[in-house]
């Protein structure tokens, strides 16, 4: 089988450096505004929740964000798989940039879910949630990640080590997520994909589902930027990149 | 099988000579245990109800104690560089050290835990589930440990990093071996929790010593 040119480019930093000045300013662009039509959207347009009232409201922000940073951690793992496998390092520059990423957006998925725990289930922090400690746990993981990371000298064994522990992790995600799932949640089951249909009325799906669109391209917008300047760190006095500082000075 | 033996012998060997260290993770498991009942300064009824979560969560924390031992000393005089060239599969040799290791470790751990148990008024007729969830558990634990331990050989500083990598993975462990005990203690049925656990077993073994021999390597380049 011959593969196309176009995917043996994305090996190349010159060539994924330029494609990422290209597509980040779209993705960033259509996801603030996807963001900002969802929050006025569900925030302001869309009725409040027959139960809970305007608290319901977090609805739009808070699966949103739990979701981008179980994503963030699936490309962290598949970078890192790829960049292991067949040492490509432009695919550990990507998991690198990814996890920082996901870290802080599980760590907004449980502030955002405290938040909204208080007026609903009456506390900020309930320790026998699964769906809190399976969030906590992913967080931790994030932050083994980066630790490891951080303790190497050797910017290619950081690459090797972290991505054999990326892909550890990510075997072990849903063994934790079903495991912990074993306590009774006080969480509310998914809305979205509940029996028969979305539990929810079109007036209150749109904003949520652009919200699910907004946050995600904005998590890709910030991987590629994070990539760019990941690339810039590693790839230091290369010729491509001084040429295009130069250009770009001009 | 005649490295996979020669190998477990000789880590046997030179964990016996080294006696003193094993005693380091008991002596640390002995006083985690003693310490929560200070903290808490619990009655008896409150105590069975602690207990149990606390001699797991000890069990996992001393058994991080003794991972230093595990690849480092061998790779530090060369002799783990020397086993990855011989003719033999890294995960062979990775797996009888990772034995090795858990017997002189987790074996006296685990024969001290249905002691401290007894000390927290846990039933008598609940130690039997509770040492068969400990056993059934030792393997996934220490291939968690030691992949813990490899990934961190190349690190001079690595201990204080194991334990941020290891016990986020535990988790399932502490989940389905503390709810064993618990069921057996209130006399329910408990083979759902240790076939979990034994499938956590399988799992571990199975996969584990490549991930533990391709982080070795790694770190040996």
């Amino acid at each position: 089988m011959k593969l196309p040119r176009w995917f043996h480019q994305l090996g190349s930093p010159p060539y994924v450096y330029r494609l990422a000045e290209a597509l980040a300013p779209w993705l960033g662009g259509i996801g603030l505004a996807l963001l900002a039509v969802g929050s006025f959207w569900g925030l302001v347009v869309a009725p409040p929740d027959y139960q809970q009232g305007d608290s319901a409201r977090i609805i739009y922000i808070h699966p949103q964000t739990a979701y981008v940073g179980m994503m963030a951690y699936v490309v962290l793992a598949v970078a890192a798989g790829i960049g292991y496998v067949w040492r490509i390092k432009l695919a550990h520059a990507v998991a690198v940039s990814a996890a920082p990423i996901g870290a802080w957006f599980t760590f907004c998925a449980l502030v955002t879910g405290a938040l909204w725990g208080r007026p609903t289930w009456g506390t900020y922090w309930q320790w026998g949630d699964p769906r809190i400690m399976s969030e906590a746990l992913l967080l931790f993981l994030f932050l083994g990640y980066l630790a490891l990371r951080g303790a190497f000298d050797d910017r290619d064994k950081a690459d090797r080590v972290t991505a054999i522990l990326a892909v550890v992790g990510v075997v072990n995600v849903p063994i934790i997520h079903y495991s912990v799932e074993w306590w009774n949640s006080l969480h509310q089951t998914s809305t979205l994909f509940a029996d028969g249909g979305p539990a929810m009325t079109a007036d209150m799906l749109v904003p949520f589902l652009i919200m699910f669109a907004g946050f995600t391209l904005t998590f890709y917008w910030l991987l590629l930027r994070r990539l760019q300047a990941e690339i810039v760190e590693r790839e230091g006095s290369a010729r491509w990149l001084r040429e295009w500082l130069a250009e770009g000075a001009r | 099988m005649n490295a996979f033996n020669a190998v477990l012998l000789r880590d046997l060997r030179v964990a016996f000579r080294r006696w003193s260290e094993l005693a380091h993770p008991l002596i640390f498991f002995v006083i985690v245990v003693t310490l929560f009942p200070l903290a808490l300064s619990p009655t008896a009824a409150q105590l069975r109800e602690v207990g149990i979560g606390v001699l797991w969560v000890a069990t996992l924390l001393s058994s991080l104690l003794a991972l230093d031992g595990l690849f480092r000393s061998d790779a530090d005089d060369g002799s783990l560089e020397q086993l990855l060239l011989a003719p033999v599969p890294m995960t062979m040799t990775v797996l009888a050290k990772v034995v090795a290791h858990a017997t002189v470790t987790l074996l006296p751990l685990l024969c001290l835990v249905p002691l401290s148990a007894l000390s927290f008024n846990i039933p008598l007729a609940a130690l039997p589930t509770l040492a068969l969830a400990l056993v059934l558990a030792a393997p996934t634990l220490s291939v968690l440990v030691a992949l813990g331990a490899a990934l961190t050989v190349s690190l001079r500083r690595g201990g204080s990093i194991v334990g941020l990598l290891v016990l986020p993975l535990t988790g399932p462990l502490l989940i389905f071996g503390t709810r064993a005990t618990d069921l057996s203690v209130n006399g329910e049925p408990t083979a759902a929790p240790l076939l979990l656990l034994s499938a956590l077993a399988v799992l571990a073994v199975s996969l584990g010593p490549f991930a533990i021999a391709a982080a070795v390597k790694v770190g040996l380049e």
